[in-house]
């Protein structure tokens, strides 16, 4: 995966509160499709088909 | 024995016209026909105009009495409006139909897309135009009933196909009784459920997807552009996918998709229709507004294709050839590029210009290209009715973002048809300089149209022929290249030569065009005289060079004709 900038530990946390925050905001009807959403905005701010695809391959470890 | 519908099909805006039954009885004995078509629909009536214009004669078989029931088919796209300008059928249309080229996506009242399908200066038709798919076969088979080479046979239904090494034998039935029939060349245009297919045992490859739909023709007056309007996800239908079009007098096709779990006959029920149309015409704004029905069906989406359209003698065109999903236009727009590409060969082959073996490279760029077709339509339809719970949270997290995010829009626009590129065929030259060329159509793409003035437009003047286009500003066109045109004629091969770009006309080109502000030569990629483009005769390119010679000239035309010398065979028969 080429990741030229990678998060702070402080912003790390702080991804991490708001996703889990907003989770529960969208409720469980309507997380998974607040996920995918989530899931293009991040693809189309990333730019990279392959990289996205990497991104894909490696959440679909260990699930 | 055959006993087809006699009484006109109802329609609160189409006339229908029955035809008397052709009867063996009634005509003395027949020999054994050059080619028979089975399937008048709008491809079988195509072939026949096509093959007759290259001089060759046909038999024109149809089981039905009258044009078809409904609207079915009605969008037609600039293509084939440039395909049936070849057989002198375009006019009518674009008299009457509906020219559009903006489609509209809603989601929660919300528009989130529009396309804008791109309108060219230089062509002379619309991207899309409405019209009945009646209208369309009546105009077809008004110049097949001129056309003194086609024997058109209503009321007569193949019922066996009996291929030979030869020839083909059919029998057909008729309201008085069996015939059998004769033919060298038979070409199946029976559609979708295609009898000739059945019966020969042929199977389709590809996938059938779960999405059925509802197709319904209203009369009713809405104040509405002829625009496409797709709806994704409405309150009324929730998950499904609805989309209108305008049709002439006053028809508007509304398309709705169904709930998974029901049955043809439930959706087709008069109250279910009633309160569905009534539900979309609400959520639009005009709900109220007095409608009545004129026909109504139900189709599936499915996208298959026969791996070989050639079986010996035996030719397969159109929805016979394969099924296609509709949304995209793919049905009618698709069947007369195939059988546009599939006619002259068969004529050069009847006529003893060309060997069996070029029939081959028909079937290779119209497999290929049908592959290509269902590539693109399981886009679009991977988004109308998405197979898997993964493609439905894509297509929902489309829509929920279409509202804000504009970058998702183009997902919602589903590929039209399009002109198919010959890229690969091997009718293209291998030694011209085709990769030269930085602008223009290019090896097996049908050509770009240019205005030449006012109600004049290149492609009015192409095809039925090999034709060199030659680009020059010199009085002649050069000698050697006037002797390969002349051998080519004089072995029985229609070529006609254009120049372009003289102001007065070029010796040994049958049409100069002037081309004064350059703008031919800058569009087709031409840096200097004696550049040029050969066509076959359904227009694609299969050479094009910067500098042409002779040798050149006379290899391509070999190569273009399946390799036989275009020389040295004197025509026989026809």
């Amino acid at each position: 995966m080429s990741t030229s900038t990678m998060l702070s530990v402080p912003d790390l946390e702080q991804v991490y509160d708001a996703l889990a925050t907003a989770i529960d905001t969208a409720g469980p009807e309507k997380s998974e499709l607040f996920l995918v959403k989530l899931a293009l905005l991040n693809a189309n701010a990333l730019g990279d088909a392959d990289g996205f695809k990497a991104q894909i391959a490696a959440a679909l470890k260990d699930l | 024995m055959h006993q087809p519908h006699a009484e006109p099909r109802r329609s609160i805006y189409y006339q229908y016209q029955v035809h008397a039954p052709w009867l063996a009885s009634a005509h003395p004995p027949q020999d054994r026909k050059k080619v028979v078509i089975v399937g008048a629909g709008p491809i079988g009536l195509f072939a026949a105009l096509e093959l007759a214009r290259l001089g060759v004669p046909s038999v024109l078989l149809e089981s039905e009495l009258q044009v078809s029931e409904g609207s079915r088919a009605i969008v037609f796209t600039r293509r084939s409006m440039e395909i049936l300008q070849q057989v002198g059928v375009d006019a009518p249309i674009t008299a009457n139909g509906l020219p559009w080229r903006f489609g509209n996506s809603f989601y929660r009242g919300q528009r989130v897309y529009r396309m804008e399908a791109p309108h060219d200066p230089d062509d002379r038709f619309f991207p899309m135009i409405n019209l009945q798919q009646q209208y369309l076969e009546q105009y077809l088979t008004e110049a097949v009933l001129a056309h003194p080479l086609i024997d058109m046979r209503w009321g007569n239904r193949v019922t066996r196909v009996d291929p030979k090494d030869s020839f083909v034998r059919v029998d057909v039935d008729t309201p008085e009784g069996p015939y059998s029939l004769e033919s060298d060349w038979l070409v199946a245009a029976d559609g979708a459920r295609s009898g000739i297919r059945a019966m020969m045992d042929l199977k389709l490859e590809g996938a059938s997807y779960e999405g059925r739909f509802v197709i319904a023709d209203i009369r009713i007056d809405l104040p509405l552009p002829t625009e496409r309007l797709a709806f994704f996800d409405p309150d009324w239908n929730p998950g499904n996918t609805i989309l209108m079009h305008r049709e002439p007098h006053g028809i508007w096709r509304v398309d709705y998709q169904l709930p998974a779990d029901e049955t043809p006959e439930q959706a087709l029920a008069p109250e279910s229709l009633k309160a569905r149309i009534d539900a979309q015409l609400a959520m639009i704004g005009h709900g109220g507004t007095p409608w009545a029905m004129d026909w109504c069906s139900v189709y599936s989406a499915r996208a298959l294709t026969l791996p070989d359209y050639v079986h010996g003698r035996v030719l397969f065109t159109g929805d016979a050839a394969h099924m296609l999903p509709i949304f995209g236009v793919r049905g009618a727009n698709t069947g007369w590029q195939d059988a546009q590409c599939m006619a002259w060969r068969l004529a050069f082959v009847v006529r003893g210009l060309a060997p069996e073996s070029l029939l081959q490279s028909y079937s290779s760029e119209r497999v290929a290209a049908a592959w290509e077709i269902i590539d693109e339509a399981g886009k679009s339809t991977r988004f109308m009715t998405p197979p898997t719970r993964g493609f439905r949270l894509l297509r929902d997290a489309v829509l929920s973002l279409s509202l804000s995010q504009p970058f998702v829009g183009p997902l919602y626009h589903w590929r039209t048809s399009r002109p198919h590129e010959y890229t690969h065929s091997p009718l293209n030259s291998a030694g011209d300089d085709n990769g030269l060329f930085k602008a223009g159509p290019g090896h097996g793409a049908p050509p770009q149209n240019i205005r030449l003035g006012a109600d004049d437009y290149l492609l009015d003047h192409l095809g039925g022929s090999f034709d060199l286009l030659y680009f020059t500003d010199g009085p002649a066109i050069p000698e050697a290249l006037r002797k390969v045109v002349a051998a080519t004629r004089a072995g029985g091969v229609p070529m006609r030569v254009v120049a372009v770009g003289a102001a007065e006309p070029v010796a040994g080109a049958d049409l100069t065009l002037a081309d004064a502000d350059g703008h031919f030569r800058q569009r087709y990629g031409v840096l200097a005289g004696g550049a040029a483009y050969l066509l076959r005769p359904d227009q694609h390119i299969c050479a094009r060079w910067m500098s042409l010679d002779a040798g050149r000239l006379q290899s391509a035309l070999k190569t273009a004709l399946g390799g036989a010398a275009s020389t040295v065979s004197i025509q026989r028969g026809a």
